[in-house]
């Protein structure tokens, strides 16, 4: 139910929050540069993007805590220009959680329906849902300091949703969790998004946390948006070369275009002695200009004998590193130019004969979709 | 380390505090001299307590110095919470610098001169000297010690817990009284009791702008002491000694107990 969920692809849908050539400057230092960007109702979206890209800037605009210095912001067709954060119908889950440490559980969660002058009665129900969805019903009268770290984080967002705002922003949301909590409560944080029908934007630089939850990324670099697109198309079809590198490990090759045959590029790179031959028909190119190849380690093989004479995207080389890391295992292989190339392998048998060992010449091959062309 | 005293610690130590606090003690003691003489020992009683609530001129100056260090106390808690307030959130505002240097001046200013130009300005506007000179005279001075503690605590105040409050529905006015204000409260009463006991033993800044009917206790005490030493005075400092100890004690413990919680929460 969720692959047919794509307003984003449909004309006639109207964006719930809409960024207007949003500038936001701190000083000299531009933040956030004249940036668009629409959200739609019902969307897990994430913002992600290295420390310092703007996009926590972005989202504090979006609460309120900042304000433009140039271009729009609207919510549900609202202009939200002047509106302090106390009049917005968005609510925040902040990275540090800032629960307020003199009030019990209930009393947190239960502050932001106060503040709405929701009568006694109404303010326990909701507050009781609320520690059910999150299943904190026994700590209710507990104080954030008796708490772990894990619970906080419920509470915080049951705090946030108790209002039932609009849109829910999470900063950061699993950064304080170690590693296992953190993939837990990912799936966790998509089943009340889902379950709740909220539109959620979050911010974060962890990219698997990106991929995992969302159903649109935005990629941002010193204040702009790179690109807008769902985790399969950034992964798969990353714009520019910042993109692949930042999203997942990628093998980059330096190569130059020599034409086109068929419908396939044809590039001669360094690192190969033959030409190498890549499907990616969407890029418009000419020859002689330089671009960069970008293959996943995944998708590239490795192997030991060599490939027929037929065999195209050859690359050769020895094996300079072995990682086992249990599921997969790295291979990083020195080819002749002396770079350094990346490539996994699933342990999909638990056994293997004779496996590939350090400093052993290998051949490298890679089918003429797994690579993207990345024009600089 | 070595965490053992040595006898040159436990020395110094002793030394050090018997050069502090046996003057103080000499005088707790003799405050419960049964002797009329004050340097002669003649045995325990408490009668001098007994004559100090009879006497009438005493328990006056002591009221009306209770009713000046509340007054000017709570003056000087909103004056400097609100100082504190101004110095820690408004970033940089143009004449920052020489407004915390102004705020602190008070405390570093020798107090014969507080006094005396908080007497020339009294003069200069015409304003009758009494109570209400040495309530604001006091505040002046105190004013200072409710800024620095409460500006301590608000260095580590978590910013974005105001923030959440806001985001949560709260205007400001009702954001700094449900969440501010309930989280630095231990800090601005130990201010408060620092104001409180510093007014309570002030001499200097009340005997320069005291006026007829407004004698404070320390004044009381300190002219009575030029006549000849009385036993009751004795009494009546001890009782003193006991308050401002009582107030320095809980202002320590309530500012620590501020600045650890604001650490744990922090974490």
């Amino acid at each position: 139910m969720r692959r047919s969920f794509a307003p984003w692809a449909s004309p006639d849908a109207k964006p719930l929050i809409r960024f207007e050539n949003v500038t936001k400057r701190f000083g000299e230092s531009v933040a956030v540069d004249h940036l668009s960007l629409n959200i739609f109702e019902g969307e897990f979206f994430c913002l992600l993007g290295p420390s310092g890209c703007g996009k926590t800037t972005l989202m504090r605009m979006l609460a309120g805590f900042e304000t433009p210095t140039g271009g729009t912001i609207t919510l549900a067709g609202q202009d939200l220009a002047g509106v302090p954060p106390y009049r917005r119908p968005v609510n925040m889950m902040f990275q540090s959680y800032a629960l307020f440490p003199h009030m019990s559980v209930e009393k947190n969660i239960a502050f932001g329906l106060k503040q709405d002058g929701m009568p006694k009665g109404q303010i326990a129900d909701r507050v009781g849902e609320m520690l059910r969805l999150v299943q904190l019903e026994k700590l209710a009268r507990r104080y954030p300091s008796q708490l772990s770290g894990g619970q906080r984080q419920r509470v915080a967002l049951a705090r946030a949703l108790a209002r039932k705002p609009k849109v829910l922003l999470l900063d950061e949301p699993l950064g304080a969790l170690d590693k296992k909590l953190r993939e837990e409560t990912q799936f966790e944080l998509m089943d009340i998004q889902h379950d709740l029908n909220m539109t959620f934007v979050v911010v974060t630089h962890d990219q698997e946390e990106a991929m995992t939850m969302a159903d649109r990324i935005a990629v941002m670099d010193n204040g702009r948006i790179v690109q807008v697109a769902t985790p399969g198309e950034i992964y798969e079809q990353p714009k520019t070369r910042f993109i692949a590198e930042f999203v997942g490990d990628v093998n980059i090759l330096e190569s130059h275009v020599q034409g086109q045959e068929n419908g396939l590029w044809r590039v001669k790179t360094p690192s190969a002695q033959a030409p190498l031959t890549i499907d990616d028909p969407d890029e418009v190119l000419h020859s002689g200009q330089p671009v960069a190849i970008a293959i996943r380690p995944e998708k590239m093989v490795i192997q030991r004998d060599p490939p027929g004479p037929g065999a195209i995207n050859v690359l050769t080389g020895e094996v300079w590193d072995i990682g086992y890391l249990g599921d997969w295992t790295v291979y990083r292989v020195k080819l002749v130019t002396g770079e350094i190339l990346r490539v996994t392998r699933a342990n999909a048998s638990r056994f293997v004969d004779n496996p590939i060992d350090w400093d052993e010449q290998v051949y490298v091959t890679f089918a003429p979709d797994a690579a993207v062309i990345l024009a600089e | 380390m070595n965490r053992r005293l040595s006898l040159f610690n436990v020395t110094s130590l002793v030394i050090g505090f018997a050069f502090l606090y046996l003057p103080i003690l000499l005088l707790v003691i003799y405050s419960f001299n049964a002797s009329r003489l004050v340097t002669v020992w003649g045995g325990f009683s408490t009668q001098w307590y007994g004559a100090l609530f009879r006497n009438q001129s005493l328990m006056e100056a002591a009221w009306v110095t209770l009713r000046i260090a509340l007054l000017s106390a709570t003056l000087a808690t909103v004056l400097g919470t609100l100082a504190a307030l101004a110095l820690t959130r408004y970033g940089r505002f143009p004449g920052r610098t020489l407004f915390t240097g102004m705020v602190y001046a008070p405390m570093v200013m020798p107090e014969v001169i507080t006094g005396l130009s908080l007497l020339l300005f009294f003069v200069a506007v015409d304003f009758d000297r009494g109570f209400w000179t040495i309530t604001l005279a006091h505040t002046t001075l105190t004013m200072c010690f409710v800024t620095v503690v409460v500006q301590a605590r608000l260095m580590t105040f978590d910013r974005s817990l105001e923030e959440a409050a806001m985001d949560l529905g709260a205007p400001p006015l009702r954001t700094f009284f449900s969440v501010t204000l309930p989280l630095i409260a231990p800090s601005i009463v130990a201010g408060f009791l620092l104001a409180f006991t510093l007014s309570m033993d002030d001499l200097v800044v009340a005997s320069f702008n005291a006026g007829p009917g407004a004698t404070t206790l320390p004044i009381k005490i300190y002219s009575q002491v030029r006549l000849g030493l009385s036993p009751e005075v004795n009494a009546a400092s001890a009782i003193l000694i006991g308050i401002v100890t009582l107030g320095v004690i809980s202002a320590t413990l309530l500012s620590k107990r501020s600045t650890l919680n604001s650490r744990r929460n922090a974490h």
